[in-house]
């Protein structure tokens, strides 16, 4: 019996205004609570909102990078409901006329596939406050600094058919906002949370009946929650149940989900258009006007970076992922000049090392020039690309440039022809049996007892010998 | 259009207004008028008009994203009948 899932998401971008959607409040990140709340922001009597040019302008940028149809006009509507930290009792969002129409997101999969994955449409809303539940005797505390920041919520076609297309989704949609620069992509502090819609059904048959799982904030999370939920609906049908239709939590610390309380009624927001709001008319002219603004996507990018520099197709995907990563991976290149070994160090060592330390790229205590500079004394052949790696984690560690600490940790590469043959003499005069059994092996034996000797002059050089030079001059010892 | 008084009833608790007995009678026959003059209103041919969704012909104006509001949450918050550690307390919710 062959499963097939179905996934759409729906994701909630922050756009990365100053200023509120609808307020002059400020929307720093981190303010103590409600010292970002005007009365706009809390529905006090009298207040009438405005809209933030900004937020429209990013909105747009979005339907452009999608290639999105953009609508003459829309609509801002209330979405009624009741909830403490939804001051007004509805939230303005738009329904029937958003900002951006259907698009598309092109991605590239694991196996070298590109899949193209529908955009239904995207629109502006304005975010809610938050709601703290505990340490506060019996009551829940309120914070509406958020309240009324700006949001797109990003709502795709069911095209997705496993956790690692959705995820594969989700980062290049992470890669477009955040080189657009219209969200900050901190997906930690609540910057985009995607809400995913399931489903299973047996290969060609028609749509199952779908769960929703609200608010995650980690592809890691949402990779998880998305086989949890496939395999319980896999359970569920497989024992003769029913998948119910509902809304989900997923827990990240202890990897389980379980349903949100059913409603007592039904969903019933009770849209109407906002009477406070005009209708949003953009003119032809600004979206040329702004078309002209786009910045190069990661898609150009990666084509870019696979022409320029000559990389494969799968690391320039990488490297051109997001906004942060390109420019660190070009600036390496600029310093270092060379395309090549900039890509491997910084998919390689430097990855591995954020990883390691749990550190986002523009967290990294060794920034773009710092690896760039020591990438050139690779090339130069100042060290060994061995002896980097040490230069590296004191780098790392220590801080400090390149030059710096090969000068103080004396880790120059000795590439003085003179001092090599000196070591080279003394390995061979201290390993007469090897020498002689190197001498009587043939040809086809011999490189691999070279080894040998490579191994114990580089000991010797504590790994700063030009290795090219030792194997040179090894051999002209040996065989000469 | 009809309304029945169990509609009228689950509006009242989605708009969480308590409506008592002849509250709720008088309510579910002024909404059934308000209906009927709707039922009016859409025999009207409305071919090749365009729906309104404002009744002013204008389009909304933009503001520029600055920074305008300061930070006034003493003045906001000496109106609310609870505070602490800057947060408005509300009656718990749990969702």
């Amino acid at each position: 019996m062959s499963w097939e899932t179905v996934i759409g998401l729906e994701i909630h971008v922050q756009l990365a205004t100053k200023t509120k959607i609808f307020s002059g409040s400020s929307t720093a990140f981190g303010a103590e609570p409600n010292t970002q709340a005007c009365a706009i922001d809390l529905a006090l009597p009298g207040i009438l909102p405005v809209l933030n040019a900004e937020a429209v302008r990013m909105a747009l940028m979005f339907g452009l990078a999608i290639d999105a149809e953009i609508p003459k006009r829309s609509v801002f509507e209330r979405k009624n409901y009741f909830y403490p930290d939804l001051p007004k009792g509805y939230q303005t969002t738009q329904l029937a006329e958003p900002i951006v129409g259907a698009g598309h997101v092109d991605v590239d999969l694991a196996d070298g596939s590109t899949k193209r994955i529908r955009i239904h449409h995207a629109h502006l809303e304005e975010d809610a406050g938050k709601s703290l539940h505990e340490d506060y005797a019996g009551q829940s505390g309120i914070d509406l600094n958020r309240a009324g920041t700006p949001l797109i919520e990003i709502v795709t076609e069911p095209d997705m058919r496993s956790a690692e297309e959705a995820v594969a989704f989700a980062k290049k949609l992470h890669g477009i906002v955040t080189t657009l620069g219209i969200c900050d992509g901190e997906m930690a502090q609540g910057s985009m949370r995607f809400d995913v819609n399931i489903s299973v059904r047996k290969k060609g048959a028609e749509l199952g009946t779908r769960t929703e799982t609200k608010n995650l904030n980690s592809f890691r999370f949402m990779e998880e929650a998305i086989k949890l939920e496939v395999e319980r609906q896999i359970d569920v049908i497989e024992d003769g149940g029913r998948v119910i239709q509902e809304t989900r939590l997923y827990n990240g610390d202890t990897k389980t989900a379980r349903s949100m309380r059913s409603k007592e009624e039904a969903n019933d927001y009770r849209y109407f258009p906002c009477p406070d709001l005009l209708p949003v008319v953009i003119e032809d002219s600004y979206i040329a006007e702004l078309k002209a603004t786009l910045p190069e996507l990661p898609d150009a990018k990666q084509k870019r970076f696979v022409v320029q520099y000559g990389l494969s197709a799968y690391d320039a995907s990488i490297l051109s992922a997001d906004r942060v990563m390109s420019a660190y991976f070009e600036e390496v290149v600029t310093a270092s000049g060379d395309a090549k070994l900039a890509a491997n160090w910084v998919i390689g060592d430097l990855s591995a090392a954020l990883n390691r330390s749990s550190l986002e790229l523009g967290q990294s205590p060794v920034s773009s020039v710092q690896l760039g500079d020591m990438i050139a004394r690779i090339k130069d052949g100042t060290i060994s690309g061995k002896i980097a790696k040490q230069v590296f984690e004191l780098m790392w560690t220590e801080g400090g440039t390149a030059d710096e600490i090969i000068e103080k940790q004396g880790l120059k590469q000795v590439s003085d022809s003179g001092a090599i043959e000196k070591i080279v003499d003394d390995i061979i005069a201290a390993s007469p049996q090897q020498v002689e059994n190197y001498r009587g092996a043939t040809e086809d034996k011999r490189p691999k007892m070279l080894g040998f000797f490579v191994g114990q002059i580089m000991k010797a050089s504590q790994g700063k010998a030009n290795p090219q030079q030792v194997n040179e001059i090894l051999l002209k010892k040996l065989e000469g | 259009m009809a309304i029945e008084r169990q509609q009228v009833e689950q509006l009242a608790h989605l708009a969480r207004i308590a409506l008592d007995e002849s509250t709720l009678s008088r309510t579910t026959r002024s909404l059934a008028d308000v209906l009927a003059l709707i039922d009016q209103l859409q025999a009207v041919d409305t071919t090749g008009i365009e729906p309104m969704a404002h009744p002013l012909d204008a389009v909304q104006r933009l503001r520029a994203d600055i920074v305008t509001e300061p930070d006034q949450r003493d003045v906001l918050q000496a109106i609310a009948p609870a505070v602490q550690d800057g947060l408005f307390l509300v009656p718990k919710v749990i969702e």
